[in-house]
């Protein structure tokens, strides 16, 4: 086991860089979902670690070495690819042993590991079957164990659910934080489902364009978002951004469908007066009295999901358009009034230009 | 689909029948041919088998025909060896040559990969007075090599495998360096097995071209120790004034047949398998 060290990484393919300097500290044992859309660059990331693509310049260290010119399997680290890549002409037993056999591996040894491999991953009556004999679920368990056995120090996960059924996917979480938890191994895991992100990770690193827009827990990033970016990717349906003026004094929002909404912290002096971006989650408006509405919403249309209700409209002069999610079912005509308040706890300030959030200036 | 048409049914057996009947009749002919005495096939043609097969073919395969100068059993050993070195060397050859082209980057890459794409379009006989005049000048005039070597390169074989490696997703490469094994283990351990059946169907092809390679064996070979079949039968014609011996050239083009028939038979079932699918 071992911490996993990324110091200022890039990586450019020909002239196009995609990785534009990433940093990142992984402690041991720990599980760190690098999370972000197609095209980001986190499977790059990963595969930087993996050896599978060289660095351009930066250091990427496992344990206290730094690797960037070791071969894959001299880093002593094992992935799971989103095709599975299992041997395809190989039985179950082989494809998990044959990595030991390179390395030379008594045959004892490479018995004994593989059947507790398979113990664990519920594949001992599949072992002597061939991949496509098997259901994805299981051939994703097959491509687990064959990381297993290597008992390596890092695990790499590059979207192994992406090609699972929707009910198979929350299975396999759950069996890949189980088993993170039975080994403790480090873990770094790539995917663009922000459910994964949060349910699995113990740190997420949120990718955007080459950057790590934002490292933190999955509860961090999701109360206090770093950006704009983040803001929208994290959640769904994604947050409200609504474009507001600061009052002078940064104690209020200036628009003409709010009234009287209390800002997080007292005060963004800095901002005083400034164009900002104001940030609410669908989930955090709550119906109120008439008398203590801070907007007042006009339905467009609905869903009912069952144990909660999305409901879609517009407020103020310029019908800035809003959704919103309400606990339980609620049947809502067309341009019903909703008279709504939003805690000031739950609202996000961002700069118009930058994106990037403004803190504060009391938290 | 259900169908309930006994006049189409009958029409479309009718016509299958006829087909067969079109291929097997001069197969028939042979075959009868083979099993007379050269003076009843002379006077007047048999159409049902008679008493001399096992005289005829015994004759063939140990004493040859006069004229000839060597037995079509040799000859037929010379073919075996012909079209097995030429089959297990083209499928060599480029097996490791779309290994090359698909799996590592060098310089020139797709220029080598075009200038074999491009022999494609050349065959045998427009390089064959080259062809003759290296492989006489290395001394391969009547021998083994001089048969086999000139045919062994394969642009059909070659790209047929690029395409196939093409398909081979490239994780399993990645998975396999992760796991510790090198380009060689890859070439064995991975690609080696999974190209089985697309080996299996070349193998008929590739046998099937090797046995019936004519012209270039006819030119190399001036020995009737290293005569193929093929040039075996055609010599037995050249007779002249003479009688030809047809009881005996009948008998040796029934042998002839024998091995490339046995190749399919044997080998159909992974022949379709490797034309139709694709082990992943």
């Amino acid at each position: 086991m071992a911490q996993v060290i990324l110091k200022n990484v890039t990586k450019k393919f020909g002239k196009t860089e995609v990785i534009h300097g990433v940093t990142c500290d992984i402690r041991d044992g720990e599980f760190v979902v690098i999370l972000g859309p197609s095209g980001c660059g986190k499977s790059t990331l990963l595969r930087m670690v993996a050896g599978l693509e060289e660095v351009t310049t930066g250091d990427v260290l496992i344990g206290d070495r730094v690797v960037n010119r070791l071969e894959p399997a001299e880093r002593d680290i094992a992935m799971v690819f989103q095709n599975y890549a299992l041997y395809p002409h190989m039985t179950v037993y082989n494809n998990m042993a044959y990595g030991l056999k390179i390395r030379g591996m008594d045959k004892k040894e490479i018995e004994d590991r593989v059947l507790r491999a398979a113990r664990i991953l519920e594949l001992s009556e599949l072992l002597q079957r061939k991949p496509r004999e098997l259901s994805g679920g299981q051939r994703q368990r097959v491509a687990m164990g064959r990381c297993i056995v290597r008992q390596p120090k890092v695990f790499l996960f590059d979207e192994p659910l992406s090609n699972l059924d929707a009910k198979l996917r929350v299975q396999m979480r759950l069996e890949i934080r189980k088993l993170h938890e039975d080994l403790k191994v480090t873990s770094i895991f790539v995917t663009h489902d922000q459910v994964e992100a949060m349910t699995l990770g113990d740190r997420l690193v949120v990718m955007d364009q080459g950057y790590a827009a934002q490292i933190g827990t999955p509860l961090e990033v999701y109360e206090k978002p770093a950006s704009t970016f983040v803001a929208g990717f994290i959640g769904s349906p994604s947050m409200n951004f609504l474009a507001v003026r600061l009052s002078a004094d940064g104690r209020r929002v200036e628009h003409s469908g709010i009234t009287g909404l209390a800002l997080p912290g007292a005060e963004f002096t800095s901002h005083g007066g400034q164009e900002v971006v104001l940030g609410i989650r669908p989930e955090h408006f709550e119906f109120t009295p008439e008398a203590e509405a801070v907007m007042r919403l006009h339905v467009d249309h609905s869903e009912i999901l069952g144990a909660d209700t999305l409901v879609y409209g517009h407020f103020g002069e310029d019908e800035t358009s809003l959704t919103i999610r309400l606990p339980a079912v609620h049947h809502l005509e067309k341009n019903t009034v909703l008279p709504l308040r939003a805690l000031s706890k739950n609202l996000h300030l961002f700069e118009k230009e930058s994106g990037n959030r403004i803190p504060s200036s009391m938290s | 689909m259900v169908e309930h048409r006994p006049w189409l049914t009958f029409l479309t057996h009718a016509m299958l029948l006829l087909g067969m009947g079109i291929i097997i009749f001069p197969i028939y002919v042979t075959f009868v041919a083979s099993t007379h005495t050269v003076e009843e096939i002379a006077t007047r043609f048999p159409l049902l088998p008679g008493s001399h097969l096992v005289e005829n073919y015994i004759k063939a395969l140990s004493l040859g025909p006069r004229d000839v100068g060597t037995t079509v059993g040799q000859m037929m050993l010379n073919s075996l060896i012909m079209a097995l070195g030429i089959t297990f060397g083209k499928i060599t050859i480029s097996l490791l040559a779309a290994f090359a082209i698909v799996y590592f980057r060098f310089r020139f890459r797709l220029f080598f990969f075009w200038l074999i794409f491009i022999t494609l379009m050349l065959p045998v006989e427009v390089r064959i007075l080259p062809t003759y005049k290296v492989a006489a000048d290395l001394k391969l005039l009547n021998s083994y090599t001089g048969l086999i070597l000139p045919l062994i390169a394969s642009a059909t074989a070659t790209f047929l495998f690029r395409q196939f490696f093409m398909t081979v997703p490239d994780e399993l490469c990645e998975a396999l360096r992760i796991d510790g094994g090198g380009p060689i283990r890859f070439f064995f351990d991975i690609l080696l097995p999974m190209s089985r059946t697309s080996i299996a169907a070349l193998f008929v092809i590739l046998f099937i071209y090797g046995w019936n390679q004519y012209l270039w064996p006819l030119l190399i070979t001036s020995q009737e120790s290293y005569y193929t079949v093929l040039i075996g039968i055609k010599r037995m014609l050249d007779v002249g004034e003479g009688q030809a011996e047809w009881h005996i050239i009948m008998a040796s083009t029934m042998l002839a047949m024998i091995p490339p028939v046995l190749v399919v038979v044997f080998m159909q079932k992974q022949f379709i398998r490797g034309m139709t699918e694709t082990e992943k």
